[in-house]
């Protein structure tokens, strides 16, 4: 059953030099229990498009199209109204744990006041939860944690309890940016495990957003690969992990490094990702493409349909067929 | 006199956490300790600074007739203590210090600790009720300011404060002076009291608190008055400041991945400023109003002048005009005091704020 359905999403941020489109007409779906990863190079527009759909952009920034989420277009929503959303039904976990969690706050009230505003039940009851949410996130000793401050826990495990913050309210839909970014590959592993843990108890829908393939070939259902705030292919994680059929996602999965190609130079996308605000015309990825062909400058590419859940922004047809 | 105001507060605040009193104990013995080391630092370098100043203390506190007497002129030096070599000076200057004795005021012929008892509450006063002041309105202005950023309040604010910083005091205090005193009546002009009004009956030397405590509600109302015009216009700069600070403060903070944390919480916007962004707003802010404090206690010779208050900076600039060493010392000492007393206070509060200093 579909929970989330994003149309024609763009996202539009003020810079120095006047606005530009961080997200352009970015269309995708989830559904209940269903986890999709986001992926792409910094500045691909993933995460403005996590903080559009939070309606926490930064400020000036607005997000245009339409979000519906459980029937409700989010962003046709009061600040209010939303706000009871947000939290609730719709929570987020972001990168880096070391300044996500407020220093000066113990982990107890950052726990339960969102808790305590949007189900109105006592401070003992929000204790009970709080404790149930810190042995959910295997967080020893929940009891002492509770008391204790943010400094006192290593990166890992203050990721555990932003993952209790966010699940504080039994949410519907967890937007995960770059969970596992900061943390060391072995804390990581753990991280992954629980987000996969909680959609299969908790019926969760996660959205993860990351650079990282790797985290997302042993978690997603989905993947979305995106360029310069436009998807470039989307499908089944093992569809685009083993046959990718977009220029950008080859590139992407041939810069993997492997332990077979030891000794050897990592492959590299030649060029650099476009700067906000100087997005090539046609097919954004147009000059970094071998396959380019004159047209690629000119025409916005349409969507082409690979498979039913398989799906390439790129006409070359040498690409659509292989 | 210093030392046991210090230690009072000390105490005061070691019963108020009692919970890490032992570590909070030590912190402020050290503190207090350095604060003593600093002040004798300070009694050097104003000593020094007024000996390499040119001019003869004798010439400006003697008469010309009295100055052709060689007698009468060394006679007045050796009273002071100036016919000594400059260190002997200084190291009877600070024995004496130490054993409470500021010295005699060669211009008010008095001893330096009787003039500051009747000075400086007059100053402490004004500064007080200013930096009450500048603090509330500074603070609630600088977060709406930021609340509203770029929008029509935080507009007025930004005007208001930058004119608030950018008017001189001297002129600020003309300009009130004229229109509430002059022009509009509203105000009692110069003085701590009207002209032959009753003094409250002594105890802190505030007026105002004074005639409280004592139920002398009259005269209260009168020395309240009397205070609000200069006080207003030591308050107008330090409002200014503290709502620029506050702004820029707030909305650094506001930037911080936790407000964004707490508002991805779907908290209502209050919330989220009074839980999140108030408190470590409140450090930085701290910080600059203690420094604001000492600055309107040692800056506020203009204002001090144009309302007649017989306050420090008064007794500050007539020191400084008649050389008068130890009215100059007393006064640093005073001031250095208040600084370091200040500078104290803000650490104190930076553990109350933030739960991460107390357990260090």
């Amino acid at each position: 059953m579909t929970l989330l359905n994003v149309e024609n999403l763009s996202v539009t941020l003020a810079t120095s030099s006047g606005s530009a489109q961080a997200v352009r007409n970015l269309a995708f779906n989830l559904d209940i229990g269903e986890i999709l990863g986001i992926a792409g190079e910094s500045g691909s527009g993933k995460t403005m498009t996590a903080l559009g759909l939070m309606r926490l952009l930064p400020h000036k920034g607005f997000a245009t199209g339409s979000i519906l989420f459980d029937g409700k277009n989010l962003l046709a929503e009061s600040n209010k109204a939303y706000r009871d959303i947000r939290g609730n039904q719709i929570s987020m976990i972001f990168q880096d744990p070391m300044t996500s969690l407020h220093p000066m706050i113990k982990i107890e009230t950052q726990l339960t006041e969102h808790i305590r505003h949007h189900k109105k039940i006592s401070q003992e009851a929000a204790h009970i939860r709080a404790l149930e949410l810190l042995n959910t996130v295997k967080i020893p000793d929940p009891a002492s944690a509770l008391e204790a401050m943010p400094k006192q826990f290593s990166g890992g495990m203050r990721q555990r309890i932003a993952i209790a913050v966010a699940l504080a309210c039994d949410p519907k839909l967890l937007i995960a940016d770059e969970p596992t970014t900061a943390l060391d590959v072995t804390v990581q592993a753990g991280i992954l495990r629980l987000l996969d843990q909680l959609r299969r108890e908790k019926n969760l829908a996660v959205m993860v957003i990351t650079h990282d393939l790797g985290v997302l070939s042993s978690l997603t259902d989905r993947i979305m690969i995106m360029y310069a705030g436009s998807e470039v292919e989307s499908g089944l994680t093992s569809d685009i992990l083993k046959n990718p059929r977009h220029p950008y996602t080859k590139g992407l999965i041939s810069a993997l490094p492997t332990s077979d190609l030891s000794g050897k130079t990592l492959k590299t996308i030649e060029g650099m990702p476009p700067e906000l605000g100087k997005i090539p015309s046609g097919c954004a990825f147009h000059p970094r493409c071998s396959y380019s062909r004159d047209p690629c400058a000119l025409e916005i590419p349409q969507a082409v349909q690979i498979s039913a859940k398989h799906r390439i922004f790129c006409p070359v047809n040498p690409l659509v067929n292989s | 006199m210093q030392q046991i105001k210090k230690s009072k507060n000390l105490t005061l605040a070691g019963y108020l956490s009692a919970k890490v009193s032992s570590s909070f104990a030590k912190f402020i013995y050290k503190r207090v300790a350095i604060g003593l080391l600093m002040m004798i630092g300070i009694t050097f370098i104003a000593f020094a600074v007024t000996q390499v100043v040119p001019g003869d203390p004798a010439a400006v506190n003697l008469g010309q007739s009295a100055m052709s007497n060689p007698e009468i002129v060394a006679r007045w030096r050796a009273e002071y203590g100036l016919d000594k070599p400059v260190p002997e000076q200084y190291a009877r200057y600070i024995t004496k210090v130490l054993h409470g004795d500021l010295g005699v005021s060669q211009h008010s012929r008095r001893p330096v600790s009787q003039d500051l008892a009747e000075y400086f509450p007059a100053t402490i006063e004004i500064a007080l009720v200013a930096i009450i002041f500048s603090i509330l309105i500074g603070f609630s202005l600088g977060i709406i300011s930021a609340m509203t950023r770029d929008r029509l309040p935080d507009q007025l604010i930004r005007v208001l404060s930058l004119t608030g910083v950018s008017m001189p005091t001297f002129w600020t205090s003309l300009v009130v002076f004229y229109i509430f005193f002059f022009k509009l009546g509203w105000f009692p002009g110069t003085g701590r009291l009207d002209p032959g009004g009753d003094e409250p009956i002594h105890l802190t030397g505030l007026y105002t608190i004074d005639a409280l405590v004592h139920g002398q509600f009259s005269i209260a109302w009168i020395a309240l008055k009397h205070l609000a015009l200069p006080a207003i216009v030591l308050a107008t700069y330090t409002i200014g400041v503290l709502t620029r600070f506050t702004r820029a403060s707030v909305l650094e903070i506001l930037g911080n991945d936790y407000v964004r944390s707490a508002r991805a919480k779907g908290l209502p916007e209050w919330l989220v400023i009074k839980r999140h962004v108030l408190r470590p707003a409140l450090l930085s802010i701290i910080t600059v109003a203690g420094v604001a404090f000492g600055g309107l206690l040692s800056g506020s010779v203009l204002v001090e002048n144009v309302f007649s208050w017989p306050g420090l900076g008064q007794y500050a600039f007539k020191s400084a005009i008649a050389l008068d060493l130890p009215g100059i010392m007393g006064v640093s000492i005073v001031v250095a005091g208040v600084f370091i007393l200040m500078n104290l206070i803000v650490d104190i509060l930076y553990r109350v704020i933030d739960p991460n200093l107390r357990s260090e």
